[in-house]
């Protein structure tokens, strides 16, 4: 097993370096030019200045070699250093600077973090704990109304794009009924209790949306896998020899199905910092999605690349841990 | 639309003594209520969308600025829009684009996915480097790089083939080129399987030549799992390319699909909340139904529900 981790984060490090390649040249080869906004009265050789200041007039080669650097060394280096408050050598790294606000894109990212997190981790979380119940009791019971309404239901979840519920949830309880804001205020800060309560408020509406769509995915996921394992053999046996049903739906069948599924949910953890830009756009949250579109709109390359290039690097990573997950989970699954 | 001429087709032959597999396919599929209900549906939009222009004759860009932000009326079935364009028009002319979006990327991507899942299937020396290839591209983040695609080299093929032509060879490639890749691992999967089997050997030492036992030998039976791909791939890539609208970055405004409308009805929410819900309502039922679809066929195809 950890001959196996090993190698496979040995090979993350190749496919990574690609995934890199791949964002860096693509954006490289954009037919666009940072200094495209600047007024047309500024001389050329100025002009050829500006660029050589944002580092462009180096070869395609050269300016990769720096990005990796940067990418790789230094600011790792920078926010540890913040975390920790150790010094390492003289402290005056190059950052990677976002084109639009001249500040450090680290900082950015890490500054739109804790919404991110907030919203689409806690809808991950409550998708999760929605899925899991209602996938057994879809199997246990299957082709009942719990069932045959479930599985509509996380049919419709898993079909209806967020842009539609987030719009539709608006619709009604922010226009209608004005129960919970439609937009998410990054400045509230929780003081007392009706601050926290405006918090809770101000979520609901971005997370319910999140959180129907993830365990929409997750129930289908649960109900067929406990639907594999309820025909095993070795449940019949369990029953057999007199298990309690509760021990053998809870312990034996539950236990086994999750394998797959905690694997599904682990793949799953990426999309919970990119995937829900959507979500993040139609309520206003400030998050990294946000950052991203806008990052894209304004065509500010720097952040894009680093974005990108941040959420093919959690991808890879929890892929790693799916499988390594799977492999430690379920001791059928041997790895050379 | 490979999978509704594939099942509308088989019922005459239903009748006849000697059951093909297409009707034992069929019938399959038709003890599936969900998935009878889900083509029903699916069939209905496609001839609405074709055909209602034909009976609703109005212009979807018709500016008529005196009727803006009507609510649903006899003359405008599903109210106005801020600039008083019939909003049923709008809705049908953007199912339009967004159908022919999502058949064209769905196709494109089942030929690469195939493409590359049957050569590595098949051939040995091409099986490492095309996986991991397919390995590569599932670790990409997917949404981040297409709004990164479109927006960098939207003005150059906008330029090239015109606003509307540009845009949508840009969608239909970009969303084809990132969604192949389940596709081939299924059908890598499927070919390695029926690689192993004995008529392949038979034909292989009859001298047929290698093209044409991929062609005539492997490529049919691998034919079920491609096209539950593609049901899903015709969902998947509508949504996409919703997104990409309802983001601001896919077709411009005047030429409407089902998520720029959407995405144009949003900030009319309070005035006029017909404008978000048809075309919402529009995608929802088409994705709704082509994935009952895609689960009706599934089930369908699986051996051990044949066996019933």
């Amino acid at each position: 097993m950890f001959t196996y981790t090993l190698r496979r984060l040995l090979f993350a490090i190749p496919t990574l370096l690609i995934i890199s390649f791949v964002i860096f040249a693509l954006l490289d080869l954009a037919p666009n030019d940072p200094t495209g906004d600047l007024p047309l009265t500024i001389p050329p050789e100025v002009r050829e200045q500006i660029r050589a200041s944002l580092g462009l007039e180096q070869p395609f080669f050269i300016r990769y070699l720096y990005w990796l650097q940067q990418f790789f060394i230094n600011e790792p280096l920078n926010i540890l250093e913040r975390l920790t408050g150790w010094q390492f050598g003289d402290g005056h790294r190059m950052r990677v600077l976002s084109w639009a606000t001249r500040s450090p894109v680290v900082d950015l990212i890490v500054q739109r973090l804790p919404q991110t997190l907030w919203v689409v981790g806690l809808a991950y979380l409550f998708g999760i704990m929605i899925a899991i119940p209602i996938g057994v009791i879809s199997a246990y019971k299957q082709y009942s109304i719990f069932d045959q309404i479930g599985t509509f239901v996380s049919m419709v979840g898993y079909s209806v794009p967020t842009f539609f519920t987030g719009v539709l949830l608006i619709v009604v309880f922010s226009s209608w009924l004005q129960w919970f804001p439609s937009v998410y205020d990054t400045n509230l800060e929780v003081t007392d209790f009706s601050s926290f309560l405006a918090q809770m408020r101000q979520m609901v509406l971005p997370v319910a949306v999140l959180s129907l769509y993830n365990a929409s995915q997750i129930t289908r996921f649960v109900r067929a896998s406990m639907l594999d394992n309820l025909h095993q053999d070795y449940v019949r046996t369990a029953r057999a020899k007199g298990v309690r049903e509760n021990a053998v739906l809870l312990v034996h069948v539950l236990r086994n199905s999750l394998i797959p599924v905690v694997t599904v949910i682990a793949l799953g953890v990426p999309t919970i910092f990119s995937g829900a830009i959507i979500t993040e756009q139609i309520f206003r949250v400030n998050g990294l999605g946000q950052l991203l579109i806008v990052a894209v709109q304004g065509a500010d390359i720097p952040l894009v690349q680093t974005l990108t290039f941040i959420f093919a690097v959690l991808i890879v990573l929890f892929n790693l841990i799916a499988d390594v997950l799977y492999g430690i989970l379920d001791p059928r699954i041997r790895y050379e | 639309m490979s999978d509704t001429t594939l099942v509308s087709a088989p019922p005459a032959k239903a009748s006849s003594p000697a059951r093909s597999a297409l009707a034992d396919i069929w019938r399959q599929f038709r003890a599936h209520r969900g998935g009878v209900v889900g083509l029903a549906v699916f069939v209905f939009i496609v001839a609405a969308v074709y055909i209602g222009p034909f009976i609703h004759r109005v212009a979807p860009n018709a500016i008529n600025i005196r009727d803006k932000n009507q609510w649903p009326s006899m003359a405008h079935p599903f109210g106005t829009d801020n600039l008083g364009k019939d909003m049923l028009a709008q809705v049908l002319a953007g199912g339009k684009t967004s159908l022919a979006v999502g058949f064209t990327a769905m196709l494109l991507a089942l030929f690469l996915g195939t493409l590359v899942g049957v050569l590595s299937g098949y051939s040995r020396r091409l099986d490492g480097p095309l996986m991991r290839l397919t390995d590569l591209f599932l670790a990409l983040p997917l949404l981040p790089l297409l709004l990164v695609i479109l927006l960098l080299f939207r003005d150059t093929l906008r330029a090239a083939f015109g606003p509307e032509t540009g845009i949508f060879i840009l969608i239909v490639f970009v969303i084809g080129v990132t969604s192949w890749m389940h596709t081939a691992r299924i059908v890598r999967g499927d070919v390695l399987a029926v690689k192993s089997q004995e008529f392949i050997l038979t034909a292989k030492s009859s001298g047929m030549r290698e093209y044409r036992i991929i062609w005539r030998h492997i490529l049919p039976n691998v034919l079920s799992s491609i096209m539950v791909s593609a049901t899903l791939g015709i969902a998947s890539a509508i949504i996409t390319e919703s997104a990409l609208s309802f983001l601001g970055l896919g077709f411009p405004s005047d030429f409407p699909t089902w998520g720029r409308l959407l995405f144009d009805g949003a900030n009319f929410l309070q005035l006029t909340p017909s404008r978000v819900l048809w075309p919402g309502l529009a995608i929802s039922l088409t994705v709704l139904s082509v994935n009952y679809v895609g689960d009706a066929i599934r089930d369908a195809l699986d051996p051990r529900s044949l066996k019933r």
